[in-house]
């Protein structure tokens, strides 16, 4: 029976952090990606994100589109010029050992036209500062999908951080036959 | 003991030409399936919608919540002739439609659907077939009877719990 999910690498953060998980030279023998994440930043804020960019660009031009939850209330909004797909991870200041949990699913990530990207993720910490979200994130790319890069930042300055130690991230090919 | 693979494509379907609907008939024996969709309209924005075992009666009920980019909203659908994959537009989208214990005889079949279509939501959505029938076939098609456009594609995955 033929094998159709299959980790291609994955990545664990060591002492001292990373800047970026990063996937170079994934194949395109596959259908789709799958990118499941288990996150959490070293800066010192509470609430983070992630931004998933593709083929190492920074376009500016990528569009999110957010449902999101923050315990007491349901939110949606649109970002247009994005470099690449969102998603929540937790801060330094959020409660200890938490790390966030998150997907990104890429269909058709080899073929030439825009890439559309479903993106799930979590940041739950039995305190007052998370978040639940779905976003629709679609990348104007035409390019194969060959590298994928994660940075994660405050969410409320914006600014980059670094992933903690213990951070994983699982890159999965899904093949439809 | 090794474990299989519980991750299989059964069928997958890439329109060469504009296509009213794709209908999976021939499900195998699995627990669940697993349908990704990234269809695209081919004449005006409606929903993708999908049946089980060619059944078109009202026996259909969804509940779902949804963010358009402004709003954040939940809907219900009752006695409906359909579940929703979600609105489907020009733009490239993911859709993405779990369906649980499908061969079962005993109990209705609950569906989890996930959508992300930047040219109008992402949204959540749970259904419910009220039958307790095997589930041996699916078909999905567009609200409005107008044809999903070429380039749209369709795979079907059977997953197995042991």
């Amino acid at each position: 029976m033929a094998n159709t999910f299959e980790l291609i690498a994955a990545v664990t953060v060591g002492a001292g952090g990373a800047s970026s998980i990063d996937f170079t030279s994934i194949p395109s023998t596959y259908t789709d990606l799958c990118l499941k994440v288990s996150t959490r930043a070293t800066g010192s804020f509470p609430q983070g994100f992630m931004i998933l960019r593709i083929n190492g660009t920074t376009p500016g031009n990528v569009v999110n589109r957010y449902l999101t939850g923050n315990g007491s209330s349901a939110s949606s909004s649109v970002i247009s010029n994005a470099d690449g797909s969102a998603a929540q991870s937790q801060g330094a200041t959020s409660t200890a050992s938490t790390f966030s949990n998150g997907e990104w699913y890429i269909p058709n990530y080899a073929g030439s036209t825009a890439k559309s990207i479903s993106s799930d993720s979590v940041s739950e910490t039995n305190g007052t500062t998370i978040k639940a979200s779905m976003i629709a994130t679609l990348s104007p790319a035409t390019t194969a999908v060959s590298s994928l890069t994660i940075v994660i930042g405050d969410d409320g300055s914006g600014s980059l951080s670094n992933f903690a130690q213990y951070s994983t991230a699982y890159l999965y090919g899904v093949k439809n036959a | 003991m090794a474990a299989g693979s519980t991750y299989t494509p059964i069928a997958t379907t890439t329109l060469g030409s504009a296509q009213a609907s794709v209908t999976f008939s021939s499900l195998g024996s699995y627990t669940d399936l697993i349908v990704v969709l990234t269809p695209i309209r081919s004449t005006s924005d409606t929903n993708t919608i999908f049946r089980f075992n060619g059944d078109s009666g009202s026996n259909y009920s969804a509940t779902a919540m949804y963010g358009d980019g402004s709003t954040a909203a939940s809907y219900r659908l009752t006695s409906y002739g359909w579940l929703n994959a979600g609105y489907t537009t020009t733009n490239q989208q993911t859709q993405i439609v779990q369906i649980m214990n499908y061969g079962n005889t005993t109990t209705h079949k609950s569906v989890l659907v996930r959508q992300s279509n930047t040219g109008s939501a992402a949204q959540a959505i749970v259904g419910r077939w009220a039958n307790t029938a095997a589930i041996t076939s699916v078909v999905f098609s567009l609200e409005n009877g107008t044809n999903f456009a070429t380039g749209s594609t369709f795979t079907l995955y059977g997953i197995q719990a042991a």
